[in-house]
This record gives C-alpha cells, sequence and structure tokens, in this order.
C-alpha cells in the first residue's frame, strides 16, 4: 500500500513507469452553514497507467470528493494532485487532461450525438477532419455508429451511458474518472455495461477510475479497489485481498455478507487464537498480536466458506453447532440461516452441485465449520 | 364516479377558463371586427356597411404612428435583452440561498400602479427637475437639454416598464440548466466563455424567446409612456387608437386600427417564431 510516500521529494523513477494519479495527503473541508465538513480528511494514492481502479464507499465517504478533486472541479484544502507525476493542483478542470463520465451522463441535450462528443476536440482546436474521423471511430467503438444525428433525449439509458462515455474517451484523456456511470441503469443493462466497461477499457487503454457504492461491481470490474469510508481509505487493494481479507470490521461489513461472532479469547498465541464461543465450543483464528486471556473478540467468516452438516464433522479447528431457523433455495445455492449456540444468527451459503435434495431442514440441530485461514479476528487491538 | 362521467373531468374543469374567454375575449373581438366594417357616427348611430376601405385610410393616414411603435417596441425588447439577461443569469448562478429574495426585490417597484411609476418617471426626468434641474445649476449640460418629449425617453419607459417580464422567463430557463451541464464543458475543455455561448446561452434562448413574446407585444400597443414621456412626434399607434375612441369617437377607424396593429404583431412574431426555430427551442423547453 503506498501510505508512506515521501513528501516533497521529486521522484527521480524512471519516467516510462510514472503513476497516472497521485494524491497525496489531500484533504477537503466544506463550509456548510457555518460549519465545517470535513469531506476527505487526508488521502494518499497512487494509480498506476492503465489501471482500472475503484474508489468504493457508502454515500458520504468522500469518493465523490476525491474524484471531483482530481477531475478539478474542487481544489483540495490541503495536500497535492499529480497527474502524470506534474503537480496540477490549482489548475481547472478545462486544462486537466482529464475526463469524466457524469452519474447522470450531463449530456448536452441541445444537441445531438455527433455534437456532444465532438465537443471536447473542437474545445481543444482539434482540426474538422480529425474531429469528425475521431468521432465516428468512438461512436463505433461504443456502437453507437448511424445515431450521430439524435438528440440525448432520443436514446435509451444505455446509449446515453455510451455517448457519455464516448464525449470523454474520444479525446484520449489520461484518466478517465467515472462517477456511479451505471447507477441510472437496471441491473441487466448494467450488468452487460460492466462487461462492456472493462473491453472499452482494454481497447483504449486508458486508467479508469471509478467511483461506486456497488461492491458487486467493484469486485467485477476492478484491478485495485479503494475502500473509503468517513473520508479515509480503510483498505487499498485487489478485489481478492479486500474481499478475503478485510483489514476492518468495516470492510468486511461492507464486502459481501459476513457472519460476525463474538467469544472471549481462551489462549493466545503468536499469530492465532483460540475462542470460547457460546456452549463452550473452541474457534481458532489468526490473530496479529497478543490478547489477554478472557478478552472479547469478534471474528468474521464468509458464508460460502462455511461448511454444513448434520453430524460433527471430526476433529477440526473451526466448529460450532446451532440451529437451521430458515432455508432459502435460490437456484444455483441455497442459503441457511442457523441461530449459534451463542444465539448469533449466522448464513451459510452452500453450492447446489448435485440435483439432491438440501442439506438440512428448517429445525435441524447441525455443524458448521471452516479453515482458520477463512475467518479473521476484528478487535485486532490487541493488548500491547 | 362512473367512467363516463370521469371522463367529462376535463371538459368540465376548462369550462370556467373557456366561458371567460368566450364572452370576454371571443364576444368583444367580433363585436369589434364588425364595428370596423361599420359606418355612421355615435349620435345617429353605426350600420354595418362592410366598408373594408377603413383599413386602408387607417394605414395610409397612420402608418408612421404604426412604424413608430413597431421600432419602439422593438428597440425596447432589445435593451430589455441587453439589461435584462446578465440579471437573470447572476440571479439564477450566484443568487445562492437567496434567489427569491432577489426577484422579489427586482418586482417590488411594480407592486405600485404602472401609471404612477411611469409618472414618476416624469417627474424625475422633467426638464427643470430633480435630474436635470441639478445637472443644468452646476452646468453640467446646456440650459435647453431635455429628456422628455424624445424617442429616447418613450424607450426608455417601455423598458423599464416591461423588464420583469423579460427577466422572470429568462431566469426561469437558466435557474433549469444543470448545473452539472457546465461541469461537463468545463471538463471538455470549455473556459467561461465558450460554456456560456455553447451551453448556457442556447438552452436559454428558450426563456428569451418567452420574454421577447410577453414584453414586444404590450410595449409596441402601448401608449401610457408616449402619453406620459413623449412629445407630439413620438405618438405610437395605441394614442392614436386611444384618441379615436375616445376624443374623436371614430370608433370604426378605432377598431380598423386595432386590428391592424394585431395583425401586424402577429406577422411580426410569427416571422420571429420561424427564425428562431420555435419547434428546436420548444423542444428544448420540454426537456
Amino acid at each position: 500500500m503506498p501510505m508512506t510516500e515521501t513528501a516533497d521529494a521529486p521522484a527521480p523513477a524512471a519516467a516510462a513507469t510514472l503513476s497516472a494519479i497521485e494524491l497525496i495527503g489531500v484533504v477537503k473541508t466544506y463550509q456548510s452553514r457555518g460549519e465545517a465538513v470535513h469531506a476527505v480528511k487526508g488521502i494518499d494514492l497512487t494509480i498506476a497507467q492503465g489501471e482500472f481502479f475503484s474508489l468504493l464507499g457508502p454515500s458520504g465517504c468522500g469518493k465523490t470528493t476525491t474524484m471531483r478533486v482530481i477531475a478539478g472541479f474542487e481544489e483540495p484544502t490541503a495536500g497535492e494532485v499529480c497527474l502524470q507525476g506534474k503537480n496540477v493542483t490549482g489548475v481547472p478542470a478545462n486544462k486537466r487532461d482529464v475526463n469524466m463520465v457524469f452519474q447522470s451522463y450531463a449530456l448536452f441535450p441541445h444537441m445531438s450525438v455527433f455534437e456532444n462528443v465532438a465537443f471536447g476536440l473542437r474545445r481543444k482546436g482539434v482540426e474538422k477532419a480529425e474531429v469528425t474521423r475521431r468521432t465516428a471511430e468512438m461512436l463505433e467503438i461504443v456502437d453507437l455508429a448511424g445515431r450521430e444525428k439524435r438528440r440525448p433525449k432520443q436514446l435509451s439509458g444505455g446509449q446515453q451511458q455510451r455517448v457519455a462515455l464516448a464525449r470523454a474517451l474520444v479525446n484520449r484523456p489520461r484518466a478517465l474518472l467515472l462517477d456511479e456511470p451505471l447507477g441510472a441503469l437496471d441491473l441487466k443493462l448494467r450488468q452487460a455495461m460492466q462487461v462492456e466497461l472493462k473491453r472499452i477499457q482494454r481497447e483504449v487503454g486508458i486508467t479508469f477510475v471509478y467511483v461506486t457504492h456497488d461492491q458487486g461491481e467493484a469486485l467485477a470490474m476492478s484491478d485495485r479497489i479503494a475502500v473509503m469510508n468517513d473520508g479515509v481509505i480503510e483498505q487499498l487493494g485487489s478485489p481478492r485481498e479486500i474481499y478475503e481479507h478485510p483489514a476492518s470490521k468495516f470492510v468486511a461489513g461492507f464486502i459481501g455478507t459476513s457472519n460476525l461472532l463474538t467469544g472471549t479469547v481462551a489462549e493466545s498465541g503468536a499469530d492465532t487464537a483460540v475462542i470460547r464461543y457460546g456452549a463452550d465450543e473452541r474457534i481458532t483464528v489468526p490473530v496479529r498480536g497478543v490478547f489477554a486471556e478472557g478478552a472479547e473478540l469478534e471474528l468474521t467468516v464468509r458464508p460460502e466458506k462455511i461448511d454444513l452438516r448434520l453430524e460433527a464433522p471430526g476433529n477440526g479447528a473451526c466448529q460450532i453447532t446451532g440451529t437451521v431457523t430458515e432455508v432459502v433455495y435460490l437456484g444455483t445455492s441455497t442459503n441457511y440461516n442457523v441461530r449459534t449456540s451463542a444465539g448469533a444468527d449466522v448464513v451459510v451459503f452452500t453450492q447446489n452441485a448435485s440435483s439432491a435434495d438440501d442439506i438440512a431442514v428448517r429445525g435441524d440441530s447441525v455443524w458448521l465449520s471452516w479453515e482458520p485461514e477463512h475467518s479473521y479476528a476484528i478487535g485486532t487491538e490487541a493488548a500491547p | 364516479m362512473s367512467r363516463r362521467a370521469a371522463a367529462l373531468t376535463p371538459y368540465w374543469l376548462i369550462m370556467p377558463g373557456g366561458l371567460w374567454l368566450a364572452i370576454f375575449f371571443v364576444v368583444p373581438m367580433v363585436m369589434m371586427l364588425s364595428l370596423s366594417l361599420q359606418q355612421g357616427d355615435v349620435v345617429n348611430g353605426f350600420q354595418l356597411t362592410w366598408h373594408w376601405q377603413t383599413y386602408v385610410d387607417g394605414v395610409t393616414t397612420y402608418h408612421s404612428q404604426i412604424v413608430r411603435s413597431l421600432q419602439y417596441g422593438l428597440a425596447s425588447t432589445l435593451l430589455q435583452i441587453v439589461i435584462g439577461y446578465p440579471v437573470a443569469y447572476w440571479i439564477a448562478m450566484h443568487g445562492g440561498d437567496r434567489k427569491t429574495a432577489y426577484l422579489f426585490l427586482l418586482l417590488l417597484p411594480f407592486f405600485v400602479s404602472f401609471v404612477l411609476r411611469t409618472l414618476s418617471w416624469q417627474f424625475f426626468l422633467s426638464d427643470d427637475g430633480i435630474l436635470l434641474g441639478t445637472l443644468k445649476s452646476l452646468g453640467l449640460v446646456e440650459q435647453d437639454y431635455h429628456v422628455l418629449a424624445t424617442g429616447g425617453a418613450v424607450i426608455g419607459g417601455l423598458t423599464y416598464n416591461f423588464l420583469p417580464f423579460m427577466i422572470l422567463p429568462i431566469y426561469v430557463a437558466l435557474e433549469r440548466v444543470d448545473p452539472r451541464l457546465l461541469e461537463a464543458a468545463h471538463d471538455l475543455y470549455a473556459g467561461r466563455v465558450q460554456t456560456f455561448l455553447r451551453v448556457v446561452l442556447p438552452l436559454s434562448l428558450p426563456g428569451v424567446f418567452a420574454g421577447v413574446l410577453m414584453t414586444f407585444v404590450p410595449a409596441a400597443s402601448d401608449y401610457v409612456n408616449a402619453t406620459v414621456l413623449g412629445g407630439t412626434n413620438n405618438t405610437m399607434i395605441g394614442n392614436v387608437i386611444q384618441n379615436q375612441y375616445l376624443v374623436t369617437q371614430d370608433y370604426p377607424m378605432a377598431s380598423a386600427l386595432s386590428f391592424t396593429l394585431m395583425g401586424a404583431l402577429l406577422v411580426g412574431i410569427f416571422l420571429y417564431a420561424r427564425a428562431l426555430g420555435t419547434e428546436d427551442v420548444l423542444e428544448v423547453a420540454a426537456r
């Protein structure tokens, strides 16, 4: 993680490996009705050339503000924005080599599709024939050839979305910023556009910075994800890292479904702890640091990592008992809600690989087990 | 409610307005049209003789007033755009939380009667009044300099009196421009001037269009400003019509001139709408 950038020393790194976007200690504070709102509380971020990078978080986490700072619509209260290694803090948006796809597209309603897409090139003073050629080429890429003369209003939501994309991409920006671009589309179209966006990004090879609150979208599309909460980055990593090893309770809860179990520490070793849970069950969990015996500890485990059986699974390091409270058949998988011996509700996903009946029915007593490395202790503020 | 009754609801709703228009607009129009084709005088009464010659006489006698009315109306409308657009723009784009307060301030003088406001301009601009008297005693303007009884004074009065009807529709159009469109233009390398010319101005044209309709028609047919602020060389067709009705009591001539003015305005508006491409303008307005 690039959390330890040296602040002001000019990077002597080779020009070829210049990062597309670099944020150094970016802070953004607003004044709203006499009160200071800390939208972004200090962000350090390096986004590589050609990367598909997502800023993921709930509304109000600062992800959109961060993007607007990169675009140049907002000036950071403190910190620096660098594009291609060049400090652009204070440079207005129309002089920055990044383009944005707006949440509601913000297409110019009085212009045709062609004029919308050609807008940026014309403002940059690109030669007329070149404008026509590049606009046509870009409309081809987004599959809108033949619709040049339409007005945005005459297009479907998905088509408007692609016009917005073409309007930004035609300028060949250093980076493309996308602000929840699929938010207004229905599920089917959204999924199709996710694949489409990935294809287009590969084709044009431009850095994409993607702002979304949809964790599924971020996981599906990104090379790396920064999970933001309350103006700071909670975790930065590949989708797999973030899903498999959430760095905080917030990340565990925000990405996917997580089961939260609370117990007390029975033994604490160098990198694992044994937790006493419910009816005197023992759970082994990897930890960082040593915990005092008897301290309360929370752990999470993903629903699909849990093995559900009617009889004891043998000598597992992590196994607890419970009662099935609900069985939901979903076609490819079945969800079980299980009330554990300690009274917590746990969700278990099982793949329906065979056409056999469900493993358990409502009211069955079951055993839940998982591998220790699939669980994660949350209360990591270990005793010093 | 039965389906049949429900289907009739729109007609019930439009009835008060429809009746109002029928009684107070259509009937007088027909009466006036008939009057314009009658001959006679107030004492002996008027007879419908289909005397179209009145129209020809009206235009030949008063064509200079008709042309002047259109000129004054046009000049004041253009001045209103020049003055009103920046005001509307400022309130819509930079008014912040106080937009309503600014609009109220703008409208405040117009709570006073139209005639009274015009009279106070006459008072203010009179040859030895507050403004000119002071300037003359300071020796800043010539002793025989005057503002009243000039075409400029009439155009100025018209501009002042109808300005809110220009500002409000432009304001509404600008208010509705999505600020993200400005950001998008900015993002696509347009500076402030280009953003205004390419995005804001075209999107506000429906407002300008509506403003012109709402100010040009009453300005061109106005007679109060010409009466109060103008001189004998600045009479507009409105003055002539008023005079024909109330002083000369030549009702057919007054009616014929009214219809001539209406026709001229309709043709003017129609050409204007064609030139500006209303379909396009309305399409944007309907967004």
